[in-house]
């Protein structure tokens, strides 16, 4: 690696610079800066800065936050009482989540995956069994939490996740409990 | 030397740094035991279950407790940037951490500070991170399963979670997105891809595909991804150059699980259990 490069690895290209970022969008400037405030509350290390011309629908403000937390500065948001217009990568404002499933039939189990995240639950009782993929550090956590319980007794992935796996985890719940559905 | 860095889902555990120990299924890192269950925790597992088959020993260990939130993640990484430069590697592994795009690049300088320089591995969160950070190529392996494969092979992506839906993160178009990946710039110089059918490319091209045997409910199992890139860095780190080492250990790994006669309600402990048998076996007819 010359020292140029070192520079930038160091520093980040500047088309990378935005590529761990995600964006909140919202109605007007006030909650832009309720959110803020609640979020700096909460722990989460955020910025506000102007938006990028695809997001300029809302204010001219947005909020920035670390995108991997966006579980958890949405649940933060819902806590506050703040409903964002929407929350999307900086560096591709316009992409949306995954929302195609794989589904696998194991006979007695049934798996759905969603983006990166796989559940697994027996079809018999209904219990969640197994949960893979991933690489965000709640996801073994979350995996611990709902392994063995019942898809109706288990938290929601939404609920205790924090990160962008956790989220795409919550999506294979829903999923899975709209195809397990009595 | 192998040296492993990643989290464990425990929320107050300070950063660990020592030889892993595997005893009766159990891990050992810095006199904390530790669950396999999955994660960083049952990579080590496979890495020390397969050193030992290899006359190696059981891999350097940097572990942090994070259930999510990041503390744990930054914790880590910052210990990396002050530890790796004097950490003599021969293989490096980055494996569970919260994605975070300024403190890879901090750690990527640190490890490429190594003389000589160590072969890197990226996975999990440290891999996410690396391809967006645009330094995939700086990596001599990632082992994504397909829909992390699908996350690499989109440019614009910056998690699996968005990764666009055109990009179908299907077995049979792996090869496809594995060739899209390396001419983009989201692959490392060589891709264990996880599968139904594991593949082993260099440069965007397929170099082996195992397909046997053929243990279906590997698929569901938590974990059976980390135990595969644990005992592809333990034969990295024995030698072997990388599509070697990750033809065997796909091979392995598949023996490990028909051994272990899984359902999807099985749990890891129960590969890693088998791994010495499957890889001595593997080893003898290669």
């Amino acid at each position: 690696m010359s020292l140029m490069q070192r520079m930038r690895a160091w520093f980040g290209k500047p088309d990378q610079a935005r590529a761990d970022r995600g964006l909140l969008v919202f109605e007007n400037t006030g909650e832009v800066l309720r959110a803020e405030a609640a979020l700096r509350k909460a722990g989460l290390a955020v910025s506000v800065q102007g938006p990028p011309p695809e997001l300029r629908t809302g204010c001219d403000l947005v909020v920035v936050f670390a995108l991997a937390d966006q579980l958890r500065v949405l649940r933060e948001m819902k806590r506050a009482g703040l409903a964002p217009l929407s929350a999307a990568p900086a560096a591709g404002p316009l992409l949306e989540p995954v929302s195609l499933y794989l589904v696998k039939d194991f006979g007695d189990w049934l798996m759905v995956r969603a983006a990166n995240m796989k559940l697994t639950v027996d079809k018999r009782t209904r219990v969640i069994v197994n949960v893979s993929g991933g690489g965000c550090p709640d996801v073994p956590w979350l995996a611990r939490e709902l392994t063995g319980k019942t898809l109706d007794a288990a938290p929601r992935p939404r609920d205790l996740g924090h990160t962008l796996c956790g989220y795409a985890l919550d999506l294979a719940f829903e999923e899975m409990l709209r195809r397990c559905s009595r | 030397m192998l040296a492993v860095a990643g989290t464990v889902p425990l929320a107050h555990l300070p950063v660990l740094e020592g030889v892993a120990d595997l005893e009766d299924g159990r891990l050992r890192v810095d006199g904390v035991d530790l669950d396999l269950d999955r994660g960083t925790p049952a990579l080590l597992a496979s890495a020390c279950a397969a050193a030992r088959v290899l006359g190696r020993e059981c891999p350097h260990a940097f572990l942090v407790g994070d259930t999510g939130p990041g503390h744990g993640s930054r914790l880590l990484y910052a210990h990396l940037v002050r530890r790796l430069p004097a950490t003599p590697a021969s293989v490096l592994v980055f494996h569970y951490f919260l994605p975070d795009v300024d403190w890879h690049a901090k750690v990527l300088f640190a490890a490429q500070s190594l003389q000589p320089l160590p072969r890197l591995v990226a996975d999990a969160g440290f891999m996410y991170a690396a391809k967006m950070s645009g330094q995939a190529a700086e990596y001599d392996l990632f082992t994504p399963d397909a829909g992390e494969l699908a996350f690499l092979a989109d440019e614009r992506a910056p998690h699996p979670f968005y990764a666009r839906g055109f990009l179908l993160a299907e077995e049979a178009r792996a090869p496809e997105l594995i060739a899209r990946a390396a001419a983009t710039g989201g692959a490392a110089r060589h891709m264990l891809v996880k599968g139904g059918v594991d593949r082993v490319a260099r440069g965007g091209e397929v170099l082996h595909e195992i397909d046997g045997p053929v243990v279906e409910a590997l698929e569901a199992m938590g974990g059976t991804g980390d135990t595969l890139t644990g005992l592809a860095c333990a034969l990295l780190d024995s030698g072997r150059d990388v599509p070697e080492a990750c033809l065997l250990a796909a091979r392995a790994n598949r023996l490990a699980g028909m051994l272990a006669r899984p359902t999807p309600a099985s749990h890891i402990g129960e590969i890693v259990a088998r791994i010495p048998e499957a890889l001595a076996q593997v080893l003898a007819s290669a």
